[in-house]
């Protein structure tokens, strides 16, 4: 099985190489895998994928078996002559238990092939999220796999994931969205997304989902695109099939065209503090057919502790990462754009806080905040509104980082030992924006390598 | 010499859908060792990205620098060649000294008009920083003599010839090769027959820095600059110059007339480097891709004048095109609503005006029945011209003829009527290009 080699920092290609692997090993010291990213060519898992359930939900573990068989994965439903497997993926299907002692064998038999999960494999817990009508056991059943996915994930080694499809609203284990989050969980693109549950939704069965270009046919505008994070969602977008609108301030409008030709895209110099600047994103995408994407990835850092924050710092970042959007948003419903898929950049400083960081957390949280009230706005009009928070990824900006401050960012904050790379927050958004998450709408994905800060 | 213009032949038109330029640099900084290859590449692809041009066949590409290397030949081509663009993009290069990149437009919208392209850009690059150094005359022919020689001993009897002195470069410069003045030495005449006085001057200059600065603030340049080496701004532009500052530089050309001279280095153009390029289509070809249309490119006209043997100012060329080119469109100086004459020196613009209210220039020089007229100051440069901004030779043109549609488009957008520009540049060798530019 070929793994993709990405661009992981020194340390992580030093100590799964040669001799310095050997010197690492032996010491004991944190040995970061190097993670799979996604390549068109390669297959969704790095090997069969076992598909396990508590009895009550055996009809949906074969229904989600049956999509599974449909993407060419090898699908089995039992460990029984698979000694020698090494496992690419194994999903634990509990959507229609109803007591805590039921889904056990279930539970175990996942245990009993955590020994065998081959490196950047997956688990991924399909279960059905609480609801107000619940009975207690019912209720204790479905929230225990949310702690159990998180716990899970922290045990996982060498590159491999625990994250939990969660549905809500009554929606099937095999509708549109439930596949379209479990498929994007399994496969590489969801590299750094480790001891994550999304909750979702009901949408619309799609008549069929191109899974190489899901993007095909949307123009999607991305904020802040001249470089970084920013430039790697325009590519991702771009490779998706959209045709991409990137937006940056005039100063960074050299690297902003160069994106722009690299991805046949168009560039938009603009402030996205301009007061007509939601009016400005609009005409934009006028020649191309109209906005259906939106990625509010603009944002700046004014570090600063808050006893000697200057208003010029603290209002500047209020101004660029929190209140551009909320203008933007605002007139883009004004002007009633319809099916608008809105996905804004968040952090995990906005939810766990950071030290000097106070504007930048406020605004964050500030995004996380806005994004769950503007998803039942967008989704009259058939849009989605939600928020992917980022953890360390590594950046010209986290490059400047000081080197032990940067090390405990990267090595022991997270489950996967390693920062991000700009292209992970790109899949997490292109998957998002793509139509068969339609039903996810309101929420935060993280992309933090199951980073232990916040909640 | 008046002959009644015949109208103008109906044709389609041309339009103008935008421009970008690279932020203008003076001599010696930014862009030290930036090939105009580079320039008039960035330009290009600032262009490309504003667009999405990527990979698209235009109708073809023209261009060029005053100030080239020999090994530029196909200057324009190569930076095609070097940008997004699809590579079966024709190009060709234009040189009409500071007139080029304007000349190069209206090579481009006439092609468009008769049909035998969609689209196209023009444009002009210059580099005064990256200038071609020349050997002398006499180094150049020793060697040429030497290359030809067949025998050694001729080849050494070539060379034999060069004297130390021979040795010196020969910089290109700017004078006049028939009267071997330079340009600023040929407007100071001009400056001094017309009587323009030294406040009038500082007082064009300190407008166009105002002018300049204010657009800048506004972000009128947002969608017509892409910043380039690290320049995010025209860096000759002085936004807190004012006249008591420009009053007190010491004048520079002129100084030896007679009369008292007035140029100096503020009210005349520094030299500079930079690049700008043009988008035109037929309207059918901008309409297909829904790309916006900001003006048309009505009509031009060029002139030459008899600067060598005394009967005009060498930049006053301008002053004769303008009048047979509102004449053959039916138009007067009361139908403009922006002008936007080139400013090569502050006082090439005061005599050019001076020129169109004297009527008995007019009457003699232009061959009209009086004087063409006097035009609303306040309609002048309206967002700076090149005292401010600088003046990469050929790259003026472009520079200028993005900002007139972008004016004029903003005009017609606020007032719902049609709004025009007329665009003068004057240049070397007695030569003027002038344009006008019409809201769609």
């Amino acid at each position: 099985m070929a793994v993709q080699s990405a661009p992981s920092d020194k340390y992580t290609v030093a100590v799964n190489r040669g001799f310095t692997k050997t010197v690492a090993k032996k010491l004991g010291l944190p040995r970061p895998a190097i993670l799979r990213r996604y390549a068109a060519d390669a297959p969704l898992t790095v090997g069969p994928v076992l598909v396990v359930s508590d009895g009550a939900s055996a009809g949906d573990a074969d229904a989600i078996a049956k999509a599974l068989g449909s993407w060419e994965v090898d699908v089995r439903r039992s460990t029984e002559g698979a000694d020698d497997v090494r496992w690419g993926g194994v999903v634990l299907v509990g959507t229609a238990a109803e007591s805590p002692e039921s889904v056990s064998e279930a539970v175990l038999t996942l245990g009993g092939t955590l020994r065998r999960l081959a490196g950047n494999g997956r688990v991924v817990v399909v279960s059905r999220a609480p609801t107000a009508g619940d009975s207690p056991a019912v209720a204790a059943t479905r929230a225990g796999f949310e702690g159990f996915t998180r716990s899970v994930g922290k045990e996982l080694r060498a590159g491999a994931t625990a994250n939990g499809v969660q549905l809500t609203g009554g929606a099937a284990a095999d509708s549109t969205s439930a596949l379209g989050t479990l498929r994007f969980f399994l496969s590489a693109k969801s590299a750094y997304v480790d001891g994550q549950v999304l909750p979702v939704g009901p949408a619309d069965a799609l008549d069929d989902v191109d899974w190489q270009q899901p993007l095909a046919g949307k123009v999607a505008v991305v904020t802040g695109a001249a470089r970084g994070i920013g430039a790697a969602i325009a590519r991702t977008l771009a490779r998706d099939g959209a045709k991409v609108v990137v937006v940056d301030v005039p100063a960074a409008g050299e690297s902003l065209a160069a994106v722009a030709n690299e991805i046949k895209g168009t560039a938009v110099q603009l402030d996205v503090t301009a007061a007509d600047a939601g009016t400005k994103i609009l005409e934009a995408t006028r020649h191309l057919g109209g906005l259906d994407i939106l990625v509010h990835n603009a944002g700046i850092l004014r570090d600063k502790l808050l006893a000697n924050m200057k208003p010029a710092q603290w209002d500047a970042v209020i101004a660029v990462n929190l209140a551009s959007q909320l203008r933007i948003n605002e007139q883009l419903l004004a002007a009633g754009v319809e099916g608008l898929r809105i996905v804004s950049l968040a952090s995990t400083s906005g939810i766990a806080g950071n030290k000097g960081q106070t504007n930048y957390a406020y605004s964050k949280s500030g995004v996380i905040g806005h994004t769950a009230a503007t998803a039942p706005l967008v989704a009259e009009l058939g849009g989605t509104a939600n928020a992917v928070a980022p953890g360390f990824i590594e950046t010209e900006m986290t490059r400047s980082i000081p080197f032990a401050t940067r090390e405990v960012g990267r090595r022991i904050i997270p489950s996967l030992q390693q920062g991000g790379l700009p292209i992970d927050v790109a899949e997490a958004i292109a998957f998002l924006s793509s139509p068969v998450a339609r039903g996810v709408n309101g929420q935060v994905l993280r992309v933090c390598g199951q980073s232990m800060l916040g909640k | 010499m008046s002959t009644t213009p015949s109208p103008v032949p109906s044709t389609r038109e041309a339009v103008i859908i935008g421009g970008n330029r690279i932020p203008f640099s003076r001599a010696g900084k930014k862009y030290v060792r930036t090939s105009n290859q580079d320039m008039f590449t960035a330009a290009l692809e600032g262009l490309v990205a504003r667009f999405g041009l990527q990979g698209e066949r235009l109708g073809e590409v023209a261009g060029g620098a005053v100030l080239k290397h020999s090994k530029n030949f196909n200057l324009i081509r190569e930076s095609v060649l070097g940008s997004s663009l699809s590579p079966t993009t024709p190009a060709y290069d234009v040189q009409q000294a500071c007139a080029t990149g304007l000349e190069a437009a209206i090579a481009v919208t006439n092609k468009i008009k008769l049909g035998q392209i969609e689209s196209a850009i023009a444009g002009g690059t210059d580099t005064v920083s990256d200038a071609p150094i020349v050997v002398s005359d006499r180094l150049r022919a020793a060697l040429l003599d030497a290359n030809h020689a067949k025998t050694t001993s001729a080849k050494i009897k070539a060379l034999l010839k060069v004297r130390p002195k021979d040795l010196a470069p020969a910089t290109p410069g700017t004078g006049e090769p028939r009267t071997h003045l330079s340009m600023g030495e040929h407007q100071a005449i001009t400056t001094a027959k017309w009587g323009v006085s030294r406040e009038a001057q500082d007082e064009i200059a300190f407008n166009s820095h105002q002018n300049l600065a204010r657009a800048w603030e506004s972000g009128f340049f947002d969608d017509l600059v892409t910043p380039y080496k690290g320049l995010t701004r025209d860096d000759n532009l002085r936004p807190d110059t004012s006249l008591e500052k420009l009053a007190k530089l010491k004048p520079v050309f002129g100084t030896k007339l007679g009369e008292p001279a007035s140029m100096t280095a503020g009210n005349s153009t520094p030299l500079t480097d930079g690049a700008s390029a043009v988008l035109f289509s037929s309207r059918e070809w901008a309409e297909e891709r829904d790309l916006p249309i900001l003006a048309k490119f009505v009509d031009a006209e060029t002139a030459a004048v008899d600067f060598v043997h005394g009967h005009e100012g060498l930049l006053m060329a301008p002053a004769a095109a303008v009048p047979r080119l509102l004449a053959r469109n039916g138009l007067t100086l009361e139908d403009i609503d922006f002008f936007e004459i080139h400013e090569a020196f502050a006082s090439t613009v005061l005599t050019t005006l001076a020129a169109w209210e004297d009527e008995e220039y007019c009457r003699t020089e232009l061959g009209l029945d009086g004087a063409l007229g006097k035009i609303d100051r306040s309609k002048l440069n309206v967002n700076g011209s090149s005292l401010a901004a600088g003046h990469p030779f050929a790259a003026t043109g472009g520079r200028i003829i993005a900002t007139a549609a972008k004016l004029v488009a903003a005009k017609a957008a606020e007032t719902g009527r049609p709004a025009r520009a007329l665009i003068s540049v004057c240049a070397a060798g007695g030569l003027g290009a002038v344009a006008v530019v019409e809201s769609v």
